[in-house]
């Protein structure tokens, strides 16, 4: 989840490149399968088919769930806070606690802390920022930025074997099969 | 994001047919990475460079000064500070609920025009911020505006609505960088995987922050994508409900009013889509970019504009009715006078701008008509200018007390920031154009019919 396991010699994993999203699936229920648990995909749009035949988990939801209560929480705490225990001043004789004019710094301080957590959550899932990943070595893989499918089998899956993976992606509709390099 | 487009028959497509995957990529980066700078931009981004120096020197005097080269007085207390300040953040609104609100119920043609709409946003969010923190008339001790442990040992007055403007707008300008930004992240990817120099490969590459189209990074990108949509969406109705009760909870005949929220709210949406069409319609021209923002994109809008200037109109025939039937005399005092006082002008002006004018998209022709729309749009944008000064200026000259009453006038200077901030709004918008692609890419790709499949005829990609 955070960033992926180190992966020792040579090759960091084989990758496969298609040129439509349906081969790309058609490989994954293919490696998915054989017993491959760890591959990923690499795609120019999102593609949610993908995400579900990888078999991955996404957590992010309820992350976000959490900032926007701890945001509520922070809203209320620093304005009963600054007017009822820091600094209580009588207005009118009107209670201390007015929370119905709390509500609108509560409501936006949910919206700021959940929009935060989307934002930095996703990203640390993602283990984003990483500037290089090995995969970005392999000549032609810029594009899949632009229009082509990529298959990713890394090292660290348990069922890597460098002639039975090769084999088993050689079966499904590749274009292209490429040794990904290990920096 | 990836459902099949649909499209009520008869109406133009939302993208030209004939695209695939590949060729949307590459028109839309080559706008950036390749093409000529045309002409137009050199001569939009100097005279929009000059007015911001222009608001910088104003500014300058501003400071030197102190806010009595405005023209502020008392009883008005609030000018041209307030009113531009209001219509700047009405404009962004647009921006979002393009972004936001029209991506959460599944209305694919926002596809092209959210990116530039949601930098609009960001941009008119930067110019408002200009106006209370000059208006404040110290703006170094602007800070003092948050709640931070001090030395006075004071805290904000969290019960004043102007405070919760604070909290309101710094959320929104918050969220509208971070939607605008992470909306960016793929397609920052795609320039730095397409560009030539190695200098933008390396700018482009720091901030596309490594992005490489995993798919399980697609789809936590999709769900913040979304939750921020979904949040975005009453943020954004908060803020302009928030601005209006810096009015409505105040005394002030006119501004004391139910309707304010609601009203404020359509009226930030009618003048930020106006704005879309006014930016819009130059920009497809200059780059050629009929193909993604098509008629359909320029009637529905023109649709939605109609719809909120008719919930404007409401807003503006309830507020003579009030005052009529509160049987107040000093709300029938106060509509009597903006209708016949000497502000009437800018009354009437505004009923011409924002009520009459917009009859005109009842009819289809007037629809289909580019030049008949930007004019349209022009018009509208001054009305709602128009809106905040009769909101403003018209309530606070005629005080509760004759004795006090006074008259109002911008000065050259409150004329030079505003027209300063116009130059702002310009220079940092004609940069996005530049640098950044004005039209998303990823989100374009997925309207691409069969985008997940190989496009007959599609060879090689270049």
């Amino acid at each position: 989840m955070f960033g992926n396991p180190k992966v020792k010699g040579p090759v960091f994993g084989l990758l496969a490149e298609y040129e439509d999203g349906n081969a790309l699936l058609d490989a994954i229920r293919h490696g998915r399968s054989a017993g491959y648990e760890r591959m990923e995909a690499y795609t120019p749009l999102p593609m949610h088919e993908v995400f579900e035949a990888l078999g991955d988990k996404n957590r992010l939801p309820l992350l976000v769930l959490f900032g926007g209560i701890a945001g509520a929480v922070t809203g209320f705490a620093l304005q009963y806070w600054s007017h009822v225990i820091h600094y209580p001043y009588n207005i009118g004789g009107r209670p201390l606690n007015s929370w119905p004019s709390f509500i609108v710094v509560m409501f936006e301080l949910t919206i700021l802390f959940a929009a935060l957590t989307a934002v930095f959550g996703m990203l640390l899932l993602n283990g984003l920022p990483r500037p290089h990943h090995p995969v970005f070595d392999v000549p032609g893989f810029e594009e899949a930025s632009h229009s082509r499918f990529f298959l990713l089998v890394p090292a660290y899956d348990p069922e890597f074997h460098m002639e039975r993976t090769k084999q088993m992606l050689s079966a499904t509709a590749t274009v292209q099969l490429s040794e990904v390099p290990n920096p | 994001m990836s459902q099949p487009t649909q499209q009520p028959p008869g109406s133009p497509p939302i993208i030209a047919p004939g695209h695939t995957i590949s060729s949307v990529s590459d028109k839309i980066t080559s706008i950036v990475l390749k093409r000529h700078t045309p002409r137009g931009w050199y001569v939009g981004f100097a005279i929009s460079f000059a007015l911001m120096m222009v608001m910088l020197g104003s500014i300058a005097k501003l400071l030197f000064e102190g806010v009595g080269v405005w023209g502020l007085n008392v009883p008005v207390g609030w000018g041209f500070a307030i009113i531009n300040f209001v219509w700047w953040i009405g404009i962004g609104h647009a921006g979002t609920l393009i972004s936001a609100i029209l991506l959460l119920f599944r209305q694919e043609w926002r596809t092209s025009i959210n990116r530039f709409a949601e930098a609009m946003t960001l941009f008119a969010v930067a110019c408002a911020g200009v106006f209370p923190l000059l208006h404040v008339g110290r703006p170094w001790l602007a800070y003092w505006l948050l709640p931070y442990p001090n030395t006075m040992s004071l805290t904000p007055q969290f019960r004043s609505p102007l405070l919760w403007d604070v909290f309101a707008v710094s959320t929104y300008a918050t969220v509208s960088l971070l939607f605008w930004y992470i909306g960016l992240v793929p397609d920052l990817a795609s320039l730095r995987d397409r560009a030539k120099s190695r200098f933008f490969k390396t700018v482009y590459g720091i901030f596309a922050l490594g992005w490489r189209g995993a798919a399980t990074h697609w789809e936590r990108y999709e769900t913040a994508y979304l939750l921020l949509a979904g949040l975005a969406t009453p943020l954004v109705i908060s803020v302009h409900t928030v601005v209006s009760f810096d009015f409505a909870v105040s005394i002030i005949p006119g501004w004391h009013a139910t309707i304010f929220p609601p009203y404020f709210v359509a009226g930030a949406i009618y003048s930020g889509f106006a704005m879309v069409m006014t930016l819009a319609i130059p920009l497809r021209k200059v780059y050629g970019l009929q193909d993604f923002i098509t008629m359909r994109h320029l009637q529905n809008m023109a649709k939605v504009i109609l719809a909120t200037g008719l919930i404007v109109a409401y807003g503006y025939a309830m507020e003579v009715f009030f005052a009529w039937y509160s049987a107040n005399p000093y709300e029938r005092g106060m509509a009597w006078n903006r209708m016949t006082g000497p502000f009437a002008w800018s009354y009437w002006a505004l009923m011409l701008c924002n009520v009459i004018t917009p009859q005109f998209l009842w009819l289809k022709k007037v629809r289909n008509n580019v030049a008949l729309l930007f004019l349209i749009c022009l018009i509208v944008n001054v009305g709602m200018w128009l809106e905040r000064f009769v909101i403003v200026v018209t309530s606070l000259s005629r005080d509760f007390l004759p004795s006090s009453w006074d008259t109002y006038a911008g000065t050259v200077w409150d004329w030079s920031l505003y027209v300063g901030t116009m130059g702002l709004f310009g220079t940092l918008l004609f940069l996005f154009i530049r640098f950044l692609p004005m039209i998303s890419i990823f989100e374009m790709r997925t309207l691409v019919p069969h985008s997940k499949q190989k496009a007959p005829g599609e060879g090689e990609a270049s």
